[in-house]
């Protein structure tokens, strides 16, 4: 079984059809004036960054990561929150990740952990609720990061119902109303999107039709191969050059326009979209999950009076905020690489699995210089 | 941070950014030093040292499990400290083995592996000519750990090996196969696919979920390969991508050259399993060990001949010549398979412990 999805696979990695993509896209974009293009989702960044994409596009065409990092974008005081539990004997339950970002004091919980707050490691949500039920003894709180992609996992179980002793701080965040806050954005100057191929194979494309109809920007929803980046950009050149923009699907085989109407299905049940912020961007119109009336007895925030997540509190240094809105590349900010690496982060985009910083540093990209149309790598610094 | 650091890690043993910390921070400092004179000293951190003649190197076998496909405890034990030998330029000779077993251990399963290094040791044409037992308490050890240390002589063939490349007009900064004979437009060969030990290990533990029949460790000494290799001529250094894999090997040559390469990932060896297996697991192939490929410098000329030579052997027959060395960049940099260009960095240390 294992050989046929290498098969599969193939044709998207395909040497021969990269080289005619990279192609037409220098030809498609000869004299235009620069094309900034961003994506939403750390996995695209990965996808970009591991396969060398950005050296392969022209001077005039930028691809910049958008804030597509859970973990990043989770508000400084819901990291408060979560800690302040973890000292009063609470167990604060959350992913590897999450737990390393650090909050407006500037510890993370895995910091707390080690000044022996009660603070757990799990891989999934699942893990949280069997850790619960075996300890029926013990409080826990589950500290829930996420887009549309995990959200569906945590209502399904809660409208399944969870041990008496587990609630969660949802933290999560709906992705199109960020894509729309971002397309009108001005100072930005974004001209086009790459939408994210996981959250709208959940949020299906018409999810983002409002967006789209305001912005009039192109938005493109692509899969995670290089070839298929490569068709997106290629796309949404296309549609510049020709001043058309529209939404076209480009990741066939998972998105289509309705989405996964189960899991939305689950997810709203449990879950309202109301104003949330998002860290280093803004606040957002309806792009928070809370908790609807009917589950609040699993919600956090209600069982401990805790208030909605708000707040930056990067180091004052740190130009996460700048990353995390796609308004610079990681080495721009002075902290980059220098005091802020993977084994020492300081912002959150150092230490989220998607975090744009954090997969810069993964690859040691220090910048690109371009000179005639050829890119090549900086000097490391 | 190394200072703040207090206790060794699992980190501190995976070949990677931590270990070689380690070793040139800790280690070097404090054991470094000798009184006669050391044509190959420790701090010039090669696969062997190389004092009177003799080329001699050590290495300890911690892996789990014990048997695994392709290979096991024994035949590794053999096979590793020949590979460290023979890529200095060497033709071992004899093996120590120095055997720590756990109290409890069956006769059987000792039997088994004792067998296996005797094959393997024939196998390699080297005899075990001393050795050392001892047995530690139930729990205070994983079985059975085995040391080998080993000795070797100067290979006739390296020197015909070197005049090869002396006769470019090119002068060599030493008389063994270490980095410091690279220059700007060497050709970086691997003898064969990549990533095979370490997953075959992996799968094994069997706390994956996963399962590759195909895919067995590479473990094999390499001698006969080299010295297939030394006969075509022009190999200017060698090594054997252990932990850390291919990544770490091609970081260590650059940082020893301060020259900077560009290799091209379509060419290099992976087979479809390992390929597969790895993306399941959010693993580099690049990053994994091996204990049966060799990675060799060559001139430029000279790497078409010693890619055939490599060919011709069974062990070499998926050899490729991967990259070479450039001044154009400052480290390792790899041409992804759809053209793109992205650093190779030195791995933080291998993604598995004791797989050695």
């Amino acid at each position: 079984m294992i050989p046929d999805l290498r098969e599969i696979l193939k044709h998207y990695r395909d040497p021969r059809l990269a080289k005619r993509l990279v192609e037409k896209i220098h030809e498609i974009s000869k004299d235009l004036p620069e094309v900034r293009i961003m994506h939403v989702c750390g996995t695209h960044e990965w996808t970009i960054t591991h396969w060398g994409i950005r050296s392969l596009l022209p001077e005039n065409v930028k691809v910049r990561a958008g804030p597509g990092c859970p973990v990043c974008v989770t508000p400084a005081s819901d990291i408060e929150a979560a800690i302040d539990l973890a000292i009063d004997g609470i167990n604060v339950v959350t992913y590897g990740d999450m737990s390393r970002a650090k909050g407006s004091r500037m510890i993370s919980l895995e910091d707390c952990k080690a000044l022996g707050g009660r603070v757990r490691i799990v891989y999934s949500f699942i893990d949280a609720v069997k850790m619960a039920s075996s300890n029926p003894g013990e409080e826990y709180v589950f500290l829930g990061a996420g887009f549309e992609t995990t959200a569906p996992l945590i209502a399904y179980e809660v409208s399944k119902g969870l041990p008496k002793n587990l609630t969660i701080i949802s933290a999560h965040r709906y992705v199109p109303p960020a894509v729309g806050l971002l397309a009108e954005s001005y100072d930005l100057e974004i001209d086009a999107f790459i939408n994210p191929g996981h959250a709208s194979t959940i949020s299906g494309m018409k999810a983002y039709k409002e967006y789209f109809e305001r912005s009039r920007k192109p938005m493109v929803f692509a899969g995670f191969e290089p070839i298929d980046v490569l068709i997106a950009i290629y796309i949404i050149l296309k549609q510049i050059r020709e001043n058309r923009p529209e939404m076209v699907n480009e990741y066939l085989r998972s998105v289509t326009w309705d989405g996964n109407l189960r899991a939305q299905r689950y997810m709203f049940e449990v879950f309202e979209l109301m104003d949330g912020y998002w860290r280093g961007v803004a606040m957002i119109p309806e792009s928070y999950m809370a908790f609807r009336e009917r589950f609040s007895s699993f919600d956090a925030r209600r069982r401990y009076g805790l208030e909605e997540g708000r707040g930056d509190s990067f180091h004052a240094e740190a130009r996460c905020a700048d990353v995390i809105k796609g308004r610079i590349d990681p080495p721009e900010c002075p902290l980059y690489m220098k005091t802020c690496t993977p084994s020492t982060p300081i912002g959150p985009t150092m230490v989220g699995v998607e975090g744009t910083c954090r997969i810069w540093a993964q690859h040691r990209v220090m910048g690109f210089r371009c000179h005639g149309g050829v890119c090549r790598f900086s000097e490391r610094s | 941070m190394a200072s703040a650091e207090k206790h060794i890690t699992l980190l501190h043993g995976g070949g990677g950014v931590y270990m070689h910390r380690l070793i040139k921070d800790y280690i070097l400092p404090r054991i470094g030093k000798h009184r006669r004179a050391v044509e190959l000293p420790l701090e010039a951190l090669a696969d062997s040292a190389v004092m009177d003649g003799i080329v001699f190197t050590t290495d300890s076998y911690t892996v789990k499990p014990i048997f695994f496909p392709g290979g096991d405890i024994g035949r590794l034990s053999v096979a590793g400290t020949v590979n460290d030998l023979c890529v200095m330029g060497a033709e071992p000779l004899a093996l120590s083995c120095s055997l720590i077993i756990e109290e409890g251990l069956s006769f059987e399963i000792l039997g088994k592996v004792l067998d296996s290094m005797k094959t393997t040791a024939e196998e390699a044409e080297v005899d075990i000519i001393t050795g050392d037992t001892k047995v530690v308490e139930r729990g205070k050890l994983d079985g059975l750990v085995i040391n080998t240390a080993g000795i070797g002589r100067r290979s006739p063939l390296l020197d015909h090996n070197l005049e090869r490349v002396r006769r470019s007009g090119r002068s060599l900064s030493s008389r063994w196969l270490t980095a410091s004979n690279i220059r700007d437009g060497d050709k970086i060969i691997v003898s064969g696919p990549i990533g095979e030990h370490a997953l075959a290990i992996m799968i094994a533990r069997g706390e994956l979920g996963l399962q590759a029949p195909s895919i067995g460790s590479d473990t094999a000494p390499l001698n006969r390969l080299m010295e297939d290799a030394l006969r075509a001529g022009g190999v200017v250094a060698a090594k054997d991508p252990t932990r850390g894999g291919l990544a770490s090997l091609l970081n260590e040559w650059s940082e020893r050259t301060g020259l900077g390469m560009i290799i091209h990932e379509s060419r290099i060896p992976v087979s479809d399993q390992v390929k597969t297996a790895s993306e399941i697991l959010g693993i580099d192939p690049l990053e994994l060990a091996n204990e049966g490929k060799l990675v060799l410098a060559t001139a430029p000329e000279a790497a078409e001949n010693v890619l055939n030579a490599l060919r011709s052997n069974k062990l070499g027959r998926d050899a490729e010549i991967i990259g070479e060395f450039t001044k154009e960049f400052d480290s390792v940099v790899v041409e992804t398979e759809i053209g793109g260009l992205r650093y190779l960095p030195m791995p933080l240390g291998d993604p598995v412990p004791r797989i050695c």
